[in-house]
C-alpha cells in the first residue's frame, strides 16, 4: 500500500527533523534514566511506541465522541489502561527489565511525547494516519534511547546486551570502564552529543543567534 | 631572536590572503604573537596601549606557578624514594619527579593546543590562549600515577564540553582544569582517590627501581583523618607514608603525599604573591577563601564530634588543595566573579563549602574542587546581585 506525502511525513517525520527527544526535547527524563543499559532502553523504546500507536488509534477513534472539556482525563484513562497492560506483560514475561525500569514504566502515562501526539495529533486526524504517527514519535524516541543507550552500556561496563565486548586484554592494557557513563549526566551530554551532530547537519534547524 | 623574525616574516605571505597556506593563517598568527609582540597601532580612538594582553597574562600565571610546580616535582621523587627506603640526594629525588611528571604535561598540552588550533582552524579564529595555563594546571591537580590515557581523555572532553562549546577561552562558566579533574573523579575513582596513588611506588623509564619497604601508606594526610577510627583531634596524629608522624613544617613546606600542584603550601603562597603584585590574580577572592574557610571551620570545631570536625584551621589550609584552589583556581578570571564585591562573597562561598564537603563526607575526603566548580556556576548570579543592589542604590539615591 503506497503511503501518501502526509502519512509518510507522519511516519517519517518524528524520526529525523521533527524528532520528540532531539528537537522538540521531549520525554528527557525517561531518555536519562532507562539508559544506562541497551536492554532497558530497547525495552522502554518498544513499550512507548506501543503505547503511543495504540493510544493514538483508540483517541483518534473517539476523537468525535470526545466532549472537549474533558479531553485530557480520557486521554489520561486510555493511556494508562495501555501503560497498565504492558506494564503486565512485563512483569509476566521480562520480571528482570521490569524491575530495571522501575517506576518509569509506569511513567510512560505522564511522558510529554505520548499527551503531545494525543492533543497534536490524533484529535484532528483519522485512526491510521495517527497510528503511523504514533509507530513514527515511539520510533523517533527510541532511536535516541537505542544510541544512548549502546554507548553508555559499551563505555560504562564494556558491554553490549550484558554480554562482554571489550576484550580482557584491554583491561590487562590499563582500559578502564567510565563510571560517568552510569550517571545520569552523562546521558545528558549524549544526548546533546546526538543533538549537536543533528544540527550540524540540519543546518535549518538551527537557532538564529545574534 | 632576529633570525626567527626574519624567518617568520619571510614565510608570512603564504598565510595572507590568497597565499597557498592561508588556511592555516590562524595556527601562523598563534605562533607569531606567542613569539614577539604584535605590531599592530591602533588608527583611531584610545592610543594607549599595555603590554598586557592574555598572553602576557597567562605567562605571568605560568611563572606563578612555578614554585609549586618545581616543589612538587622534587616531592614526588622524595616520597618515591622514601617508599622505596633510599637516601638519595636532592637532586636524584628532583630529577625523578620531572621525568614522572613530564610525560603527563606534554600529553595534556598536546591534545588540549590540538583540539584548540583545530577549533581556531575551522572556525577561522585566532587561537585563543587560553591553554597555556590549563595545560599546566591539569597534570598539577592529578595524582602522579594517573595514566596518560585518562589525562588525555580529560582533557579533552574538558576542553571540548567545558570551553569550545560554550565559545572558547573566555566564555566558559566552569573552571576547565577542574572540568578535567571531576571528569576523572567520577569516570575513574580508583585511580583518583584511596592511598595507592598518590605516590608512585613504581620505577619512572627505569629510574628508581625497588621494592617497597615494609609499613608504607600511601593515604594523603586528609584521607588519613577521613578514614580514622579517632574520636577526638588529640588521639590522632598524622603519618607520612613510611609511618613517622609528620610535623607542621613538612605539610607547610610539601614533604606529604598529594598531587604536585598543592603539597606546598610556602611555594604556593610564593605564586601568590607573584600573581597580586602583578595584579593577575585577584587578593580578594584568595583572602576571601581563606576567610571562608577559617569561619566555617570554626563553626564546625564549636560543635565537634569527632577527630575531623576537632581539625584546628591551619591543618585545613595547609592540607589537600585548599590553598592551591584559593590562589590559582578561584581567582581565575573567566570563572569567579567580576565584580569587586561579589569576589568577596564567591571567595566567602568556596572555602565554606570546601570545608563543610571535607568534614561531612567521608567519601570526598577533599572538597575544594567540587566547591569551586559549584560557585563557578553561580559566579554570574552573584555578579547579577551585586549590579542590581548597585543599580537600586543609585535610584534611591537619584530619588531622595
Amino acid at each position: 500500500m503506497a503511503l501518501s506525502a502526509k502519512t509518510k511525513a507522519a511516519l517519517l517525520g518524528p524520526l529525523n527533523k521533527n524528532n520528540p527527544v532531539i528537537v522538540q526535547v521531549l520525554g528527557i527524563c525517561s531518555a536519562l534514566a532507562v539508559t544506562s543499559k541497551l536492554e532497558p532502553a530497547l525495552v522502554m523504546a518498544v513499550a512507548v511506541t506501543l503505547v503511543t500507536a495504540f493510544g493514538n488509534v483508540i483517541i483518534s477513534l473517539l476523537r468525535k465522541t470526545i466532549p472537549t472539556r474533558i479531553r485530557i482525563i480520557v486521554q489520561l484513562v486510555v493511556v494508562a489502561a495501555l501503560v497498565t497492560i504492558v506494564s503486565e506483560v512485563l512483569k509476566a514475561f521480562a520480571y528482570d527489565v521490569n524491575k530495571q525500569l522501575s517506576v518509569f514504566v509506569g511513567l510512560i502515562v505522564t511522558n510529554c511525547i505520548l499527551m503531545g501526539r494525543l492533543e497534536a495529533f490524533a484529535l484532528g486526524n483519522g485512526p491510521w494516519p495517527s497510528f503511523l504517527d504514533g509507530i513514527g514519535n515511539g520510533l523517533g524516541y527510541g532511536w535516541i534511547l537505542v544510541t544512548v543507550g549502546f554507548f553508555r552500556e559499551l563505555l560504562g561496563s564494556g558491554k553490549l546486551l550484558g554480554h562482554q565486548v571489550i576484550p580482557q586484554c584491554m583491561y590487562d592494557a590499563g582500559y578502564e570502564n567510565n563510571g560517568l557513563m552510569m550517571l545520569a549526566p552523562m546521558a545528558l551530554i549524549l544526548v546533546a552529543v546526538i543533538i549537536w551532530v543533528h544540527r550540524a547537519r540540519n543546518k535549518d534547524l538551527q537557532e538564529e543567534t545574534n | 631572536m632576529k633570525a626567527l623574525k626574519n624567518y617568520l616574516n619571510k614565510i608570512k605571505p603564504n598565510f595572507e590572503e590568497g597565499g597557498r597556506l592561508h588556511w592555516l593563517s590562524s595556527t601562523y598568527d598563534a605562533f607569531e604573537t606567542f613569539l614577539f609582540v604584535p605590531n599592530t597601532t591602533s588608527k583611531t580612538g584610545v592610543h594607549i596601549h599595555d603590554a598586557r594582553d592574555s598572553k602576557r597574562t597567562m605567562s605571568i600565571v605560568i611563572l606563578a606557578l612555578l614554585p609549586a610546580l618545581l616543589v612538587g616535582m622534587y616531592n614526588v621523587g622524595l616520597q618515591h624514594y622514601m617508599a622505596i627506603g633510599r637516601e638519595v640526594t636532592l637532586l636524584t629525588s628532583f630529577l625523578y619527579g620531572l621525568i614522572a611528571m613530564l610525560p603527563q604535561i606534554v600529553v595534556s598540552y598536546v591534545v588540549g593546543l590540538g583540539i584548540e588550533f583545530a577549533v581556531a582552524q575551522m572556525k577561522k579564529e585566532e587561537v585563543a590562549e587560553g591553554f597555556l595555563v590549563s595545560g599546566i594546571l591539569i597534570p598539577m591537580i592529578l595524582p602522579i600515577d594517573t595514566p596518560l590515557w585518562m589525562v588525555a581523555v580529560a582533557t579533552a572532553f574538558s576542553v571540548i564540553f567545558a570551553k569550545e562549546v560554550f565559545g572558547g577561552t573566555g566564555y566558559n562558566i566552569f573552571n576547565v582544569a577542574l572540568i578535567a579533574r571531576a571528569f576523572l573523579f567520577f569516570s575513574y575513582p580508583s585511580k583518583m582517590s584511596g592511598d595507592q596513588v598518590w605516590v608512585r611506588t613504581a620505577d619512572t623509564f627505569g629510574m628508581g627501581r625497588g621494592t617497597v619497604i615494609d609499613g608504607f601508606s600511601g593515604a594523603t594526610p586528609l584521607g588519613q583523618i577521613a578514614t580514622s577510627e579517632a574520636g577526638s583531634f588529640s588521639e590522632f596524629t598524622f603519618h607520612g607514608i613510611t609511618g613517622d608522624p609528620l610535623s607542621i613544617s613538612d605539610m607547610f613546606f610539601g614533604f606529604i603525599p598529594g598531587s604536585v600542584g598543592e603539597v606546598s603550601t610556602f611555594a604556593i603562597l610564593l605564586g601568590a604573591l607573584i600573581l597580586i603584585a602583578t595584579g593577575v590574580g585577584s587578593w580578594k577572592t584568595m583572602l576571601s577563601v581563606f576567610i571562608g574557610g577559617g569561619v566555617s571551620i570554626l563553626l564546625v570545631n564549636a560543635f565537634a564530634q569527632n577527630a575531623i570536625m576537632e581539625m584546628p584551621f591551619y591543618y585545613h589550609f595547609l592540607l589537600g588543595g585548599f590553598a592551591f584552589g584559593a590562589v590559582f583556581m578561584a581567582t581565575d578570571p573567566v570563572t569567579s566573579a567580576r565584580t569587586e564585591k561579589g569576589k568577596w562573597i564567591f571567595g566567602f562561598l568556596i572555602g565554606l563549602i570546601a570545608v563543610a564537603i571535607r568534614v561531612f563526607n567521608p567519601g570526598y575526603p577533599e572538597g575544594m574542587m567540587l566547591a569551586i566548580l559549584l560557585m563557578n556556576a553561580f559566579a554570574p548570579l552573584i555578579d547579577f546581585f551585586v549590579i542590581d543592589a548597585n543599580m537600586k542604590r543609585r535610584a534611591k539615591r537619584l530619588a531622595a
